[in-house]
């Protein structure tokens, strides 16, 4: 399972979550977590092994077309249907170094908003060469890619008339559980995004822009794909300023 | 004017969403033919060393019904507490455990099933050994950022009095929501998100 590179595995405790940058549990705009956010305060802890460590998966586990929701669920020579774009960017800490070797999980709704699943009941239709998942592990420098088609709006019952923005969902892993984070990445210019119950439960612009991936002209290819660079920053870890103490044993 | 530390800040969390198994268990999700197996559904080979358990329950919330909705994963040490990890330092784990598992919970009755093996106890950062558990993480529509908690075993009496993250808990009558009920080798582990019986969530 583990993907040992040749560098010196980094083992200290995580910078503390900046709770008031993220989304609160309660946020009453979004209906569902009314019922689904605890009420009483999280326990704090400085982060033990149990958290500083976490799985990592090598690359044996990707199979060719996981990072081409294109064509990973279509039929041999066809494709998905839709606007053709690549999505990429780095993984990095709250340091600014590249976080390598970290596997990424992508969802999404197809070029009509239409989610492939059992419960999604919206009348567009589904596009029978889209599954809607992907998946890439970052490289050396904490790059990582996949092509898609952009997904459509879609709406949703929350409020009366609430839809969704164009989003990507992400699964990131870092190298320790705790830098375990599910989140959602928008189009530069959407301008559903500053209509949505779910964006706007996070209490900062400034937060919320770090989820809009810009157009990145210099690596659209001509005639084929345009491409969004939509870089991640996960927990930095402290630096293991001393080790000249007994502790983890 | 004094130097900028330089650091970035995290990019904030969202929900995963109602869909979120086309991502995480696309198989589960009848995404057939991408992925050949969902990741994390299977922790252990028949060379798995250590006591055979099965970890169940149900995600339960503010008005006490299921989530039916939801994704946990588990991460936790091999039967020797060590975990298989790059930054575990202290030995290398078995190489027929993976330590972490993911299992959605049932769209029918809403409970979420592991099987894993009992792990060993692990050392707290001052020396102390904590009491063997299981972290656990779950996300789901109308949670806006995974919740950690941790899964104890409820044989481990003297284990778990000197366990210092359970010390940490101010009211005594909340540590039980993080104690499992055992029958046999089958631990049911209930999380209610909300309410009288609400399950201590940790942040670390």
């Amino acid at each position: 399972m583990s993907d040992r590179s040749n560098s010196k595995p980094e083992t200290g405790a995580f910078f503390a979550r900046d709770r008031a940058w993220h989304p609160p549990a309660f946020a009453p705009g979004y209906k569902t977590s009314v019922l689904r956010s605890p009420q009483r305060a999280l326990l704090s802890l400085d982060g033990t092994i149990s958290e500083i460590t976490g799985p990592v998966f090598g690359h044996s586990i990707l199979n060719e077309l996981d990072n081409d929701l294109i064509h990973n669920f279509a039929k041999p020579g066809e494709s998905a249907i839709g606007e053709r774009i690549i999505v990429h960017g780095r993984v990095l800490d709250e340091r600014g170094g590249p976080v390598p070797g970290v596997l990424l999980e992508f969802w999404q709704a197809n070029a009509g908003g239409r989610y492939r699943h059992k419960k999604e009941t919206y009348l567009a239709a589904i596009d029978p060469n889209f599954g809607g998942c992907g998946r890439a592990i970052t490289d050396g420098d904490g790059h990582y890619a996949f092509r898609t088609i952009r997904p459509g709006a879609y709406p949703w019952p929350n409020g009366v008339n609430d839809w969704r923005p164009a989003h990507i969902h992400f699964s990131v892993f870092g190298h320790g559980f705790a830098q375990r984070l599910i989140t959602q990445m928008y189009f530069e210019g959407d301008p559903m995004i500053w209509k949505c119950p779910i964006v706007g439960t996070i209490p900062d612009k400034q937060a919320i822009e770090q989820l809009i991936a810009p157009l990145d002209w210099g690596n659209t290819i001509p005639m084929d794909a345009r491409a969004y660079k939509f870089d991640i920053v996960l927990r930095g870890r402290r630096s293991t300023l001393f080790e000249n103490r007994l502790e983890g044993n | 004017m004094v130097q900028d530390l330089g650091y970035l800040k995290e990019t904030p969390s969202q929900t995963a969403g109602p869909y979120v198994h086309i991502g995480l268990t696309p198989n589960y999700s009848e995404i057939g033919g991408v992925y050949e197996t969902d990741l994390g559904s299977v922790m252990v080979n028949d060379k798995t060393l250590g006591e055979r358990i099965t970890v169940m329950g149900r995600v339960i919330d503010g008005a006490g019904a299921p989530v039916k909705d939801a994704v946990l994963e588990i991460w936790q040490a091999d039967s020797a507490g060590i975990y298989n990890s790059p930054s575990e330092l202290r030995g290398t784990a078995d190489p027929n455990f993976t330590g972490w598992g993911r299992c959605p919970t049932s769209s029918t009755d809403g409970v979420f099933r592991f099987g894993t093996i009992k792990p060993g106890r692990v050392p707290f950062k001052d020396g102390r050994k904590m009491a063997p558990h299981i972290t656990v993480w779950i996300v789901a529509r109308g949670i806006n950022i995974g919740l950690h908690t941790r899964m104890y075993f409820p044989e481990e009496t003297e284990a778990n009095a000197e366990d210092p993250l359970l010390a940490r808990i101010e009211h005594r009558d909340r540590l039980a929501t993080l104690i499992a009920e055992k029958e046999g080798s089958v631990y049911t582990f209930d999380i209610h998100l909300q309410g009288d019986k609400e399950t201590v969530f940790l942040d670390i």
